[in-house]
């Protein structure tokens, strides 16, 4: 009886030897399948920090240097003409340009196409008649890999990055933070 | 007894006919598009979990990861050992894959991807999927990321290469 009441309090404590582990292994299992790398693009995000700076040539010849901008809210659009929601926000973005223009809001859109000539096609066609330019690997990059699209960020007058809009968003959720941003001084 | 033997019979032989209905009939959207990424059979899509235990298990037969989006993205970032196959909405790029995979032998087990955008809008995965079926691949499975590359591969700490 003694003996068997001694065993069974050993148990436990093999029991949660045991769970340990288990717990262990699957933990070790886990790493082993999924995260055991580190991501170059598993980048921290860029809001509350100074928004990357670039200059390119834009489609039309001129120059789009986002130093420039300073001072205007910049809605920063990363988009491609092979993505469907940058096609649906595009239009309303150039909307906003007109609409929000005169209290200081710059939109620039940065195609991350291949090649020139589709994106020349699709800004004519979509009437955009905000700045746009090419963009590239190592833009993807400063902005931390843009690695699907579209990606849209609020920079504020300060240039600093005040929001971040990935994939299928909610225009009227950006709208909204952009006119606040508008407002602020 | 004997009455609850043919029930289980029964229920065995229906899941045995839904499993094997052809892939293409299987969790497809109706009348998706070729051009859709919703038209490639729920079976045929690989979570990304998946395809990063299959790259990492040592005795595992590696398949073939094909990158079907723009250059652009693949220079940023790709997964390592992936080719960069071209965007699949294009002529262009679905020559370059044809190309890349046209004297492969039909039972190579291929994993194509692209994450440039949500899955369902996404232009490049549904026309590599069926020119590779189209080409008598028997293997083809597609990346399933559904909101993009970013967000379902490399921020959710998976390997990545970056360059041509």
């Amino acid at each position: 009886m003694q003996l068997g009441n001694s065993w069974r309090g050993v148990r436990p404590v093999a029991g949660r030897a045991l769970r340990g582990l288990i717990l262990t292994c699957f933990l070790f299992v886990c790493l082993a399948a999924g995260g055991n790398s580190t991501s170059a693009l598993a980048a921290p995000s860029l809001l509350n920090q100074k928004a990357p700076e670039f200059a390119r040539t834009g489609l039309d010849g001129g120059r789009v240097d986002l130093a420039t901008y300073r001072g205007k809210v910049v809605l920063l659009n990363f988009w491609a003409t092979w993505c469907a929601p940058c096609q649906v926000e595009m239009p309303v973005f150039a909307a906003w340009q007109r609409r929000y223009g005169p209290r200081g809001l710059q939109v620039i859109g940065i195609s991350m196409d291949d090649e020139t000539a589709p994106v020349r096609r699709l800004a004519a066609r979509l009437k955009l008649d905000y700045p746009l330019a090419m963009g590239d690997a190592r833009l993807g990059k400063q902005y931390g890999g843009v690695l699907g699209l579209p990606i849209t960020y609020l920079i504020g007058r300060d240039g600093v990055v005040r929001a971040e809009f990935e994939g299928e968003t909610n225009l009227k959720a950006i709208e909204a933070r952009l006119t606040a941003l508008l407002a602020e001084r | 007894m004997r009455f609850r033997w043919i029930g289980r019979i029964a229920a065995t032989a229906g899941v045995t006919l839904l499993l094997t209905i052809p892939g293409g009939a299987k969790g497809q959207a109706p009348g998706a598009p070729q051009s859709s990424a919703l038209s490639i059979p729920t079976v045929q899509r690989m979570p990304p979990q998946d395809l990063n235990r299959l790259l990492h298990t040592r005795e595992a037969e590696k398949p073939l990861v094909l990158q079907v989006g723009s250059r652009v993205m693949y220079q940023q970032a790709h997964i390592p050992g992936a080719d960069y196959a071209g965007p699949a909405s294009t002529p262009e790029g679905l020559k370059l894959l044809h190309d890349r995979v046209a004297q492969l032998n039909r039972e190579t087990l291929i994993v194509i991807y692209c994450g440039c955008c949500p899955w369902a809008k996404c232009p490049n995965i549904g026309p590599a999927y069926h020119e590779l079926r189209r080409m008598g691949f028997k293997n083809v499975k597609a990346l399933y990321l559904e909101n993009s590359f970013g967000a379902d591969w490399a921020n959710r700490g998976y390997p990545v290469a970056t360059g041509q």
